[in-house]
């Protein structure tokens, strides 16, 4: 069964190799080159009270525009991955058997159908993971000094890699979660493909369903992982990190910044003494907009409170050690049901 | 369905003699053993109320008009069908449930699939990996005699040529029950008698029993000892050829009405033209009546008395 279905699979294989020695090839190079700039930038041995933060700036401002489109293309290329392996592997896998007939070949040598499906989704799971964990290796070793400099406190400019490892568009294409997105996009498809039964409408299915889960899991699910971390502070309307809206209802939205190096801010609001948001409502002070002073102090005597909700850096690995046990775990979810499906209903 | 089911009378071929007190009986199982067995696609029944027992080391033969669930039937021995009602055991096992299961029967299905992209030689290699009886020699020995050239893809054979890798495959791996869905079809005249001649070959040699749809009677009459008769989904016809044959008289004579004949005679086709009545009838006492013509009838008769009824029906 292992020779059969590395035969069916070998193309794909060699394709999916080449493909990773020429961006092997094209990082490896530029990898060197930006390692070389970090370490002659001195941010290695900096000391964080002094000259970290300027060393940090002159470091991501030497770097030219050409190392910005490659930390974008790596980006996506981690991101698009996935879902390429789910759509030309996975979805394949089986729908191409049921609609060329070459399952009623399959089926009928001495391998029960349970063990031709494992051994196939093992072949091909594992291949996808492998891929998927090299280029993301690929892509944090190679984006590591810019990583390292944009976490580091009073660095102020950074062209590239501001946000940090946890923002949305970035946690995806680093670190490990990367071979779970691949593992269970190989699932997806083959459950797709058994449910659909015709190759070119469970690629389609797979690459939307996927690209779903892409969009809304970073929304609803990822925060609540880890309950976020809050901080509660008092509101100083004459500071300069407010800014004040006035909305035209007649209602005022208090803006107050707020940062920490590499966190994920979830939530930034203002809440009044009793606990509930802030609306701004009934401010009279407030509607002449000549006098700004009657407005700050009347806001002052209303005690607000920001209430920040954020992921702090340091729960970089955390959060990726959780979201890929659990798209592994949806993975094998799925791996069952495509068993369960093409042992239960005959496909003939 | 009774009236066609074809349980066999007593011990069949090959039944070592009954066990001593306190051991289990150990019989030869049935090729196939179906008990109202039927599969329904939306509201049409493909196969319908399938009682049916084919004793093992049979040539077999499943005649009947398209769509009569020829390859339902058969789908549903070899497991690739779950059926909507009643049970079907195969050499004493449910279909497909095991490797073991799998290994003992052997299935070209209608379309003959192979995989385009791989060669000849590589699918005498799949035939090799993953099944353990695999006999190499049979395998290479006949696609030599085929004259396929081993290099060539799938995709870049014959219908035909096709099905002869197909076969092959499922003959090579030494199965107990041979399953061949119109295995003849695809084949041109030389192909079919030389597939016939191995079937002949495979089943003396081997304890193999062979089930294998067709509608070309023709060509069951010449290697077929088992006949199955199916018409829409039921089976109206089942028995050892020999059997059939001579329990099945053609009857002439001066017109008469059926229904005065004796009891154990069954019509099963009536024509009448002016004062002469010609009469298919099934007993299995010999027919005495003088005024009777009494002749034998071959299998193309028997198959086409019973579809022809059926279709009246």
């Amino acid at each position: 069964m292992l020779w059969l279905t590395w035969r069916q699979f070998r193309a794909q294989a060699i394709t999916a190799v080449s493909a990773l020695v020429a961006l092997a090839v094209l990082y490896g190079v530029t990898g060197v080159q930006l390692a070389h700039l970090y370490h002659a930038s001195g941010l290695a041995g900096c000391h964080p009270r002094a000259d970290c933060g300027r060393l940090a700036s002159t470091f991501t401002s030497q770097l030219g525009p050409h190392y910005k489109v490659l930390l974008d293309l790596g980006t996506v290329v981690v991101y698009l991955v996935p879902a390429l392996i789910g759509v030309f592997w996975g979805a394949p896998l089986v729908a191409r058997e049921i609609e060329s007939g070459t399952f009623r070949l399959a089926w009928n040598q001495s391998v029960t159908r349970r063990r031709w499906l494992a051994v196939k989704l093992a072949v091909v799971g594992l291949a996808a993971m492998a891929t998927a964990g090299l280029l993301s290796l690929i892509m944090s070793w190679w984006a590591a000094p810019i990583a390292q400099a944009s976490q580091i406190p009073g660095s102020t400019s950074f062209p590239m890699g501001a946000a940090g490892r946890l923002d949305p568009l970035v946690f995806g294409s680093e670190g490990i979660a990367p071979i779970g997105y691949a593992a269970f996009a190989v699932a997806l498809g083959v459950a797709a493909g058994v449910l659909i039964r015709r190759t070119v409408p469970a690629m389609a299915t797979t690459l939307a369903g996927f690209a779903a889960v892409q969009v809304v899991w970073p929304l609803l699910v990822r925060p609540h992982l880890i309950s976020p971390a809050k901080v509660i502070t008092r509101v100083n309307p004459n500071s300069n990190n407010i800014g004040l809206t006035f909305n035209a209802n007649g209602t005022l939205t208090i803006n107050s910044s707020w940062h920490q190096p590499g966190a994920w801010l979830l939530s930034n609001q203002t809440i009044t003494p009793d606990g509930k948001v802030f609306r701004g409502a009934n401010s009279k002070a407030c509607s002449n907009p000549n006098n700004f002073h009657a407005c700050t102090n009347w806001l002052a005597s209303q005690h607000l409170r920001q209430l920040i909700s954020y992921q702090p850096a340091s729960r970089f690995w955390a959060f990726q050690w959780y979201e890929t046990a659990i798209f592994i775990v949806l993975a094998a979810a799925l791996a069952w049901l495509c068993g369960w499906l093409i042992t239960r209903r005959g496909a003939a | 369905m009774t009236a066609g089911s074809a349980a066999p009378e007593g011990r069949p071929p090959g039944t070592p003699p009954a066990a001593a007190p306190g051991e289990l009986p150990r019989r030869t199982p049935p090729a196939l053993d179906a008990r109202g067995l039927g599969k329904r696609y939306g509201r049409r029944w493909a196969l319908a109320d399938c009682t049916l027992t084919i004793p093992a080391g049979h040539v077999v033969g499943l005649v009947g008009p398209n769509g009569a669930g020829k390859t339902t039937l058969l789908n549903l021995a070899t497991g690739m069908l779950e059926p909507t009602t009643g049970t079907v055991e195969v050499l004493g096992g449910a279909p497909a449930s095991g490797a073991d299961q799998l290994a003992k029967v052997g299935y070209v299905a209608q379309d003959t699939p192979v995989y385009a992209g791989l060669t000849v030689a590589e699918h005498l290699r799949l035939g090799a990996e993953l099944n353990p009886g695999w006999d190499d020699e049979l395998a290479r020995g006949r696609i030599e005699r085929l004259g396929l050239d081993q290099k060539l893809k799938a995709a870049k054979l014959s219908g035909g040529q096709r099905a002869q890798l197909a076969l092959t495959l499922a003959i090579a791996k030494r199965p107990e029950l041979l399953i061949l869905d119109e295995p003849i079809a695809r084949l041109d005249p030389l192909a079919r008698r030389e597939f016939l001649q191995l079937l002949m070959e495979a089943t003396a040699e081997q304890e193999l029993t062979v089930l294998m749809s067709s509608h070309l009677i023709a060509d069951l009459e010449r290697t077929c000892d088992y006949l199955i008769v199916l018409v829409a989904g039921r089976v109206v016809l089942a028995g050892q050829v020999d059997d059939l044959l001579a329990s099945h008289h053609l009857l002439t004579g001066p017109r008469r009405d059926p229904a005065t004949l004796p009891a154990d005679q069954q019509v099963i086709t009536a024509s009448h033209v002016g004062r002469q009545s010609s009469l298919l009838v099934r007993t299995d006492k010999p027919v005495h009546d003088p005024a009777w013509t009494v002749a034998n009838v071959d299998i193309e008769d028997l198959v086409l008395a019973y579809l022809s009824r059926a279709a009246s029906a």
